[in-house]
C-alpha cells in the first residue's frame, strides 16, 4: 500500500500496515518470554535463552517498523551511530562485567 | 530556610583563602567599573552575551579558559611552595586539609574548564568556517552548552569562599566521595560543577557532530577535510559516547549522598570499585578529547608554516580513528593495581600499548611533512617543536606505565604526575597555544606579537622541563603523589628545582599577558586587512579578519583537501559574485545566558541543601527551554543588499592591498606577520 | 570555469535551510538518543554488577510481580502504537486526529507512570526502598530513570498538545513531534531491556 513512502530527507514513512504489523509482532515477542519465565516449565539456560533473543528481535522489529531504520542512504549515518553505539556498549558492559567479576572474585569487593 | 548555608561557612580564618577571595572580588569589580566607566554594557549584552554566532561563543569560551587557567596554575605555584618547603620537621604553611582542596581543585579546573573550554573554543571558532558553513548546527544549543560550561567554573570559583572544597582530589574515589567520609559542601560543589560541565560537553559533541557530518561545503568530502575537523569530528565521538557514563557515575553519587542509597559505599551492598570502573571508563576517552583538538591544531600549523601539504593525509586519518577506537578500551590502565589480576591486567596493558603506534605514525607524519618545506619559525611553530620533543618523551614514559608490572612500582607516584602533566601540558596546552596564536588574527582582526609570543614560548617550555623531569626522578625514587609533606629530605633538592620552574612558566604567563596588552595596543599598525595572514591553506583565512557574521556570502565549493590552497592556486580564491542573497541567522537571545544563570542557582541550592531554591531554579531550567523551543520566530535575515555592501567593501580592501604589495607568484596578498 | 563557478546558490537561500533544518535537527536528536543508550547501558552494567548484592534482604523473586510488569509493558507498547497513529494523521494534515492521538498516548504514558509509581510506593511502604541494599538501589535508579525520561517526554507531548491547538501543524510543529516520536519510540525499546534484564531475570 503505502510502504515506499518518504518523507522530505528521504527516510522512509510508516502506514497504518506496517505500524499494525510492527505492533502485533512485539505483543508476541513480549508474551513469549513472559510465559516462558512465568511457566517454570523450561531449564533455566534454556529461559534465558529464550528471553534474550526475544528481546532482541523485539528490539529490531521496533527499530524497523517504529524508527524506521533500514538500509537507505537517508538512513545510513543513523544506522553507523548506532552500529557504533552497540559496539561501545558491548565494550563498556562487557568490560565491566568482566572487570568487576575479577575484582569481586579476587577483592572481596 | 537557607539550608546548611551561614556566614559561618566563610573561612574567615584562613588568610590565603580570604587573600585569594580578596583579589578575585577586586578584581571583578575592577572589570566591572570599567565596563561602566567606558559604557559598554550594552554593547557586552548585544554583541556577546546575548549572541548566537559560533565565532563569539568561541572567543567567550577561550576566555573563559584562560582565567580558569590563571585559577589552577595559582593552585600549583601552592602545591610547588609547600612541597618545596614542607620536608622532614617543617610541614611547609598549608594544613593537610587545605592542600587536598588545592589538588582536587587544580585538577578539576584544568581538565574540566580549562581544557575542555579551551578546546570547544577552537573548534567552534574554525570548524564552521573551514567546511565553509555559517554556523554550527544548533546555535541555541551552542550558547546553552556555553553558559552551563561557565555555571560550572562560577560554582568552583564560589566555593573557595563559601564552604569549602572537595578534598578527595580531581577523580573523587569512593568511598571518601560518601556522605560517611566527607560530609561536607566541598564533594557536593566537585560533583554538581563537573556534573554541569559535562552536560554542556555532552550537548557540544552533539552540535559538533551534526555540523560537521552534514553541514559541509559542496565538494567537501570527508577526506577532504581539513585535519583540525577530522580530529574534532573524533573527537566529537569521544564526547558523545564517553560523557553519558561521567553523567551516571556522577549521578549515582548524588543518589548514594543525597537519598542514602548504596551504589559505592562499603556497606548494605555498595560496589566501591564500580564508581572507578566507571570514571575512568569516562576518564581515559575524556584525556583523548583534550589532546586530538591539540593534534588537529598541530596538524594545520605545521602544514602551513612549511609551506606543503600534511604528509601522508590518509594515513592521518585512519591513525587518528584507531586512536579514538582504542582510546575506549584500556581505561584498566588507570587502576592496575587495584587487583583485577593478570587477566584482565594483560588485555588493558596491550592496549594501552598499542594507542602509542598511531599517536607515533602522527608525529612521523608531522616530520616528514617539515621534511623539505620551507619552515617558517613562527610562534604557531615553536609551541608544535616543542611539542613534538617534549610530548614523545613523555609518551614512552606512558608506554613504560603500560605494562603492569612495571604500573605497579610506579602507580600513583610522581613518575605518573610528570608523565600525564607531559601529555598534557607540552601535549595540549601548547597545542591550545598555538591553536590560539595561529588564529587569534583570524578571530579578533590582528596579531599577537611575536617576539613576546616566543619568549612566552621559552619560558613555558624552559619551566616545564623544570618543573617536571625532577619529578620523573623522584617517581623513581619512591615518592607518592598527592604529599603536603614529606620525612624523606633527600626529595627536597628535587621539589626546589620544580618550584624554581613553575616560577618560569609563570615568567610565561606573564609574557603573554603582556604580549595581549601590547598586541591590542598596537593593533591599528598590525591589522590584518587580507583575511589571510599566514598565506594559510584552509577555507577560514578565505574570509575577512574577523569574518563577516555570516563567514561566507556565498558557500564556496571544494575540489580539493586544502581547499583555499586550490583556490589560491587555480586564482579564484578572491573572486566576486554577480548575485548576492538573503542570509538567515539565529537572532540574539538572552535565553542561554538565564539558563546558565538557573543552573548555577539550581547547583549552589544543591550544595548548600536550599531545596525550594534547587526546586524553582529547575523549573526555571523547565520553563525556559519550553518557552524557547515553542518560538518559532528564532531567526533574521540579513538582505541581500546588505551583504553585497559588506562583500564590496572587503574588496575593496582587498584590491587596496594587493597594490601597495608586489605579488608574490600564487600566493597573491601574503602580508608578513608583524613582528 | 564562469565566475559563479565558486558558488552553488541557484535555490534562494532560505529554501535551502528550512528544510536542512529539519533533516538536522532529526539527526541530531538521533545523536542524542545514541548517548542516552550509552547513559541507559552504564545504568544497566551497574544494575549487572549490583543485582545480587541483596545486603540481607529481598530479593527480585521475593518482590517482582511479573503480571503487572506485563501489565506495565502493554501500556506502554499501545501508546507506541497510538504515538504512531498520530503521526500518520500528521502526514495527512488531520489536526484533529493529531490531537486525538496524541491525548490519548499522553492518557497511557500518565497510566504507565502511575502504574510504577504506584509499584514503587508499595515496595517502600515495605521497607524495601532504594536505601535498603546495593541491589535495590540499583532496581530505583535503572527503573525510575527510564520512568523520568518517559516523565519528560510526557511534559513534552503537553506542550505539542498545546502546540498543535495554538500554532496548527506547521513545519516546525511536526519536526518536533517527529522527534518526539523517535524519544518515545526509544523509550520503548529501552523498556524491553528493563523488563527482560530487571523482571524477567530477576525472576528466573
Amino acid at each position: 500500500m503505502n510502504q515506499a513512502q518518504t518523507d522530505s530527507t528521504g527516510a522512509s514513512r510508516g502506514s497504518f500496515k506496517s505500524y499494525a504489523v510492527g505492533y502485533l509482532l512485539s505483543i508476541v515477542l513480549t508474551v513469549i518470554p513472559f510465559t516462558l519465565v512465568m511457566s517454570g516449565a523450561f531449564s533455566r539456560s534454556s529461559v534465558l535463552f529464550g528471553i534474550f533473543c526475544a528481546a532482541i528481535v523485539q528490539i529490531l522489529v521496533h527499530l524497523h517498523y517504529f524508527l524506521h531504520l533500514d538500509t537507505s542512504s537517508a538512513m545510513r549515518w543513523n544506522v553507523m551511530a548506532l552500529v557504533f553505539a552497540l559496539l561501545i556498549i558491548i565494550l563498556f558492559v562487557g568490560g565491566t562485567l568482566w572487570i568487576m567479576y575479577h575484582l569481586h572474585y579476587r577483592m572481596m569487593v | 530556610m537557607f539550608g546548611k548555608l551561614s556566614l559561618a561557612v566563610i573561612p574567615l580564618e584562613n588568610p590565603i583563602i580570604m587573600g585569594a577571595v580578596g583579589g578575585t572580588i577586586l578584581l571583578a569589580l575592577i572589570i566591572l567599573a570599567l565596563i561602566t566607566y567606558y559604557r559598554k554594557w550594552t554593547y557586552l549584552w548585544q554583541e556577546w552575551l546575548t549572541s548566537l554566532d559560533h565565532k563569539r561563543i568561541g572567543i567567550m569560551y577561550i576566555i573563559l579558559a584562560l582565567i580558569m587557567l590563571l585559577r589552577g596554575f595559582s593552585d600549583a605555584i601552592l602545591m610547588r611552595s609547600q612541597q618545596a618547603i614542607a620536608a622532614g620537621t617543617s610541614h611547609g604553611y598549608l594544613p593537610p586539609g587545605h592542600f587536598d582542596q588545592i589538588f582536587s581543585a587544580h585538577g578539576t579546573i584544568m581538565i574540566v574548564f580549562m581544557a575542555m573550554p579551551f578546546l570547544a573554543g577552537l573548534i567552534n571558532i574554525v570548524v564552521p568556517q573551514q567546511i565553509g558553513a555559517r554556523d554550527v548546527a544548533f546555535p541555541f544549543l551552542n550558547a546553552v552548552s556555553l553558559w552551563l560550561t561557565a555555571a560550572g567554573a562560577l560554582l568552583v570559583m564560589v566555593s573557595l569562599g563559601v564552604g569549602e572544597f572537595s578534598k578527595a582530589g580531581w577523580s573523587g574515589y569512593a568511598p571518601l566521595v560518601e556522605r560517611q567520609y566527607s560530609p561536607g559542601t566541598g564533594v557536593d560543589y566537585w560533583m554538581w560543577a563537573f556534573q554541569i560541565a559535562g552536560i554542556g560537553s555532552l550537548m557540544t559533541s552533539i552540535n559538533f557532530l551534526v555540523t560537521i557530518l552534514k553541514m559541509r561545503a559542496p565538494g567537501m568530502t570527508l577526506m577532504r577535510m581539513p585535519m583540525f575537523v577530522w580530529t574534532a569530528f573524533f573527537t566529537s565521538v569521544l564526547m558523545a559516547f564517553a560523557f553519558p557514563v561521567l553523567t551516571v557515575a556522577l549521578a549515582l553519587l548524588t543518589l548514594d549522598r543525597y537519598l542514602g542509597m548504596h551504589f559505592f559505599t562499603n556497606a548494605l551492598g555498595g560496589e566501591i570499585m564500580m564508581y572507578i570502573n566507571l570514571f575512568w571508563i569516562w576518564g581515559h576517552p575524556e584525556v583523548y578529547i583534550v589532546i586530538l583538538p591539540a593534534f588537529g591544531v598541530f596538524s594545520e600549523v605545521v602544514a602551513t608554516f612549511c609551506g606543503k601539504r600534511l604528509f601522508g593525509y590518509r594515513s592521518m586519518v585512519y591513525a587518528t580513528a584507531t586512536i579514538m577506537v582504542l582510546s575506549f578500551s584500556v581505561w584498566v590502565h588507570h587502576f592496575f593495581t587495584m587487583g583485577a589480576g593478570p587477566d584482565v591486567n594483560f588485555f588493558f596493558g596491550i592496549t594501552t600499548m598499542l594507542i602509542a603506534i598511531p599517536t607515533g605514525v602522527k608525529i612521523f607524519n608531522w616530520l616528514f611533512t617539515m621534511y623539505r618545506g620551507r619552515i617558517r619559525f613562527t610562534t604557531p611553530m615553536y609551541w608544535t617543536l616543542g611539542f613534538i620533543a617534549t610530548f614523545t618523551l613523555g609518551g614512552m614514559a606512558g608506554v613504560l606505565l603500560s605494562l603492569p608490572p612495571a604500573d605497579y612500582v610506579l602507580h600513583n607516584s610522581l613518575f605518573l604526575i610528570a608523565h600525564f602533566h607531559t601529555m598534557l601540558i607540552p601535549g595540549s596546552v601548547f597545542g591550545f597555544f598555538a591553536g590560539y596564536y595561529y588564529w587569534f588574527p583570524k578571530a579578533i582582526g590582528f596579531p599577537l606579537n611575536e617576539k613576546l609570543g616566543k619568549w612566552a614560548f621559552w619560558a613555558w617550555l624552559i619551566g616545564f622541563d623544570l618543573a617536571f623531569v625532577p619529578l620523573y626522578v623522584l617517581g623513581f625514587m619512591g615518592m607518592p603523589r598527592r604529599m603536603e609533606h614529606y620525612a624523606n629530605p633527600a626529595w627536597q633538592p628535587y621539589l626546589i628545582i620544580a618550584a624554581g620552574g613553575v616560577a618560569v612558566i609563570l615568567i610565561g604567563i606573564f609574557l603573554q599577558l603582556i604580549q595581549l596588552a601590547v598586541s591590542i595596543k598596537q593593533r591599528h599598525a598590525t591589522r590584518d586587512l587580507t583575511g589571510d595572514p599566514w598565506n594559510g591553506r584552509t577555507l577560514e583565512w578565505a574570509t575577512a579578519s574577523p569574518p563577516a557574521v555570516y563567514n561566507f556570502a556565498q558557500t564556496p565549493v571544494v575540489h580539493d583537501i586544502d581547499a583555499f590552497w586550490d583556490m589560491k592556486e587555480k586564482d579564484i580564491a578572491y573572486r566576486q559574485h554577480d548575485r548576492y542573497h538573503d542570509i538567515h541567522l539565529p537572532k540574539n537571545t538572552a535565553k542561554g545566558l538565564v539558563n546558565g544563570a538557573l543552573v548555577f542557582v539550581f547547583g549552589f541550592a544543591m550544595v548548600w541543601y536550599i531545596w525550594w531554591l534547587a526546586i524553582l531554579s529547575a523549573l526555571g531550567v523547565i520553563i525556559t527551554l519550553i518557552v524557547r523551543a515553542s518560538d518559532d520566530d528564532t531567526d533574521y535575515i540579513i538582505p541581500a543588499g546588505r551583504v553585497e555592501q559588506i562583500e564590496k567593501q572587503r574588496y575593496r580592501q582587498l584590491t587596496a592591498v594587493a597594490a601597495e604589495r608586489p605579488a608574490g607568484g600564487q600566493t597573491s596578498l601574503q602580508p608578513s606577520p608583524a613582528v | 570555469m564562469t565566475a559563479d563557478a565558486s558558488t552553488i546558490n541557484s535555490v534562494p537561500a532560505g529554501e535551502i535551510e528550512l528544510s536542512d533544518t529539519a533533516a538536522n535537527q532529526a539527526f541530531g536528536f538521533w545523536i542524542y538518543l545514541m548517548t542516552d543508550l550509552v547513559l541507559f547501558a552504564s545504568i544497566f552494567a551497574t544494575y549487572a554488577v549490583l543485582s545480587r548484592n541483596y545486603a540481607g534482604g529481598p530479593t527480585g523473586k521475593d518482590l517482582f510481580d511479573l503480571p503487572y510488569a506485563f501489565g506495565e509493558t502493554m501500556v506502554l507498547l499501545f501508546s507506541s502504537t497510538t504515538y504512531a497513529m498520530a503521526v500518520l494523521a500528521m502526514h495527512k494534515a488531520r489536526k484533529n486526529m493529531v490531537l486525538m492521538w496524541l491525548a490519548i498516548t499522553f492518557l497511557l504514558g500518565l497510566g504507565f507512570i502511575a502504574m510504577e509509581i504506584n509499584e514503587f510506593y508499595q515496595l517502600i511502604l515495605d521497607g524495601n526502598g532504594p536505601q535498603r541494599s546495593g541491589f535495590l538501589s540499583a532496581f530505583f535508579t535503572l527503573v525510575g530513570t527510564h520512568g523520568a525520561h518517559v516523565t519528560f517526554g510526557l511534559i513534552w507531548m503537553a506542550v505539542m498538545l498545546v502546540q498543535v491547538i495554538i500554532k496548527g501543524l506547521t513545519t516546525p510543529v511536526q519536526s518536533r513531534l517527529m522527534r518526539l516520536s523517535m524519544f518515545w519510540h526509544f523509550l520503548d525499546i529501552v523498556w524491553i531491556g528493563v523488563f527482560t534484564i530487571v523482571y524477567l531475570m530477576g525472576v528466573i
